[in-house]
């Protein structure tokens, strides 16, 4: 019964998707989409250092996105995940699965890189994953998301072979090289957090000891 | 390719047989939520904003010693009852379109001679520091609840001003990849436990804008639309935007829009 309905699922999915981004859907703002970026721009308060500034500025990706409200047509999907898959950087050692310890603590913390004057984080406050924040994981931890997929059991149901290790981390680091425009952030792209950290997440994955695989 | 496919069908079929758990899991922790929101609504500390708000708005002050009783909020001067439901709104005499707070201030400036830095210093409370727009807009909010929001937008300026707030809501930068949408462009997700409202639809837009300003029970005051829409760019990372910036009001003027035709419940109580 579950099958059945994956498979229709997967198939509608599969088919379905590609020509519903097809149809042209007008750009949010509709012709006011370049005055609405200036004013945009000049909303924020003069204190705010230039530095901080820079985090409005929007990447090839981001534009798109914004304009296709993340539902890019199949071909300008593809260019985006191509470009995003070429930004993949890995770690110096070359090991892309750690420790599932670290992995499980990153996936807790939701804080950090929030900035402004009302109710900023403390510097160098610590940046996890924030992965709960829109997926299940571990079992034993009940306040999670559905923004993103279960990951329950991902190991066990994905195994830990090589491929799969390295889809995970290609994932972690840059999620457009896979789904254009998905909601996911870049969490490696933007240096969110680091190659190694990447990897211990990865471990907390895949790691048949890690609480993901055991709950 | 085949291939690939095939094993996503299966990685799906899988991951869907452990799915039954967590539909029943996910309605008892919702049940939770509902309970717990059920026992915050018996007593809103809010009515104290609204009574303190109503008080400001009657007494004398300001270099011109005048109260706001002949501030006009869309309704014409001293026509409380449906304003905040029907913000925002274009303004002739500011040629501008304001929401509740941008014609608040303008109401203290003009009628009780505040400047724009006094009305505004304490925009938002801080501990042992009360806002008086906090209060005031409060009173001005309940004039509204049991009416429907109607923001139809059919002045061509307010019709811009929601497009803008539309474009802004799919705007995605900074180093989350964030944008309005992310969270609020889906039917029955989650961040963590919280709930998201599709703000898209009317019923989602709706459901979030019918309980503005709302007394937040994390932060112990009331806050403002405003006050909610800066924290949501502090939350995708971004810098801080001006107290009565044209791209809060513009997302204002989408959302309520979208929210057109739904019964104002104000003020409202929440996490």
């Amino acid at each position: 019964m579950n099958f059945k309905f994956a498979l229709f699922f997967g198939l509608t999915v599969a088919v379905g998707a590609p020509a519903f981004a097809q149809k042209a859907v007008e750009a949010p703002g509709g012709k006011y989409a370049k005055e609405a970026e200036q004013m945009f721009r000049t909303s924020f308060k003069a204190e705010n250092p230039k530095y901080w500034m820079t985090r409005l500025e929007q990447d090839e990706t981001m534009k798109t996105c914004q304009q296709y409200r993340d539902n890019p047509p199949r071909k300008i999907g593809e260019k985006l995940e191509k470009l995003n898959a070429a930004t993949i950087r890995y770690p110096v050692d070359g090991k892309l699965i750690g420790d599932w310890k670290e992995g499980e603590k990153l996936a807790a913390v939701g804080t950090g890189g929030h900035i402004g004057f009302i109710q900023p984080d403390p510097a160098g406050r610590v940046r996890g994953g924030n992965c709960y924040a829109c997926h299940e994981l571990a079992r034993k931890e009940v306040a999670y998301g559905t923004i993103g997929p279960s990951l329950s059991n991902f190991g066990k149901v994905r195994g830990k072979d090589e491929d799969t290790i390295k889809y995970v981390y290609d994932k972690i680091y840059n999620a457009n090289a896979f789904t254009a425009c998905t909601n996911m952030p870049r969490f490696g792209l933007h240096n969110w957090v680091t190659p190694e950290q990447i990897t211990h997440i990865v471990a907390f994955l895949i790691d048949p000891e890690s609480p993901v695989n055991r709950d | 390719m085949i291939r690939r496919l095939m094993k996503t069908l299966v990685g799906v079929a899988v991951f869907s047989a452990f799915a039954g758990g967590v539909a029943a899991q996910d309605s008892k922790v919702a049940d939770e939520l509902a309970k717990y929101r059920e026992a915050l609504a018996d007593g809103n500390p809010a009515d104290l904003f609204e009574v303190k708000g109503e008080s400001l708005w009657l007494e004398k002050r300001g270099p011109n010693n005048a109260s706001l009783e002949q501030c006009d909020l869309g309704q014409g001067p001293g026509k409380l009852e449906g304003a905040y439901a029907a913000l925002p709104k274009y303004f002739k005499d500011t040629g501008k379109v304001m929401d509740v707070e941008s014609r608040l201030v303008h109401c203290m400036m003009t009628l009780q001679g505040f400047t724009l830095a006094e009305a505004t210093r304490q925009w938002y409370s801080k501990p042992g520091k009360d806002s008086d727009i906090e209060a005031l807009v409060t009173f001005i909010g309940a004039k509204s609840n049991g009416k429907p929001i109607n923001v139809p937008a059919t002045h061509p300026e307010e019709a811009k001003m929601a497009k803008m707030g539309e474009s802004i809501f799919y705007r995605r930068s900074g180093p989350q990849d964030f944008s309005c949408s992310i969270c609020h462009g889906q039917e029955g997700k989650r961040i963590r436990l919280q709930d998201l409202g599709n703000l898209t639809t009317k019923d989602g837009a709706g459901f979030a804008m019918k309980t503005w300003p709302s007394y937040r029970v994390s932060q112990g005051t009331v806050w403002t639309m405003q006050r909610r829409l800066i924290d949501c760019m502090r939350q995708a990372r971004w810098p801080e935007p001006a107290y009565l910036a044209d791209s809060i009001i513009a997302l204002e003027t989408y959302l309520q829009k979208t929210a057109t035709g739904t019964v104002m419940e104000t003020p409202g109580i929440k996490r």
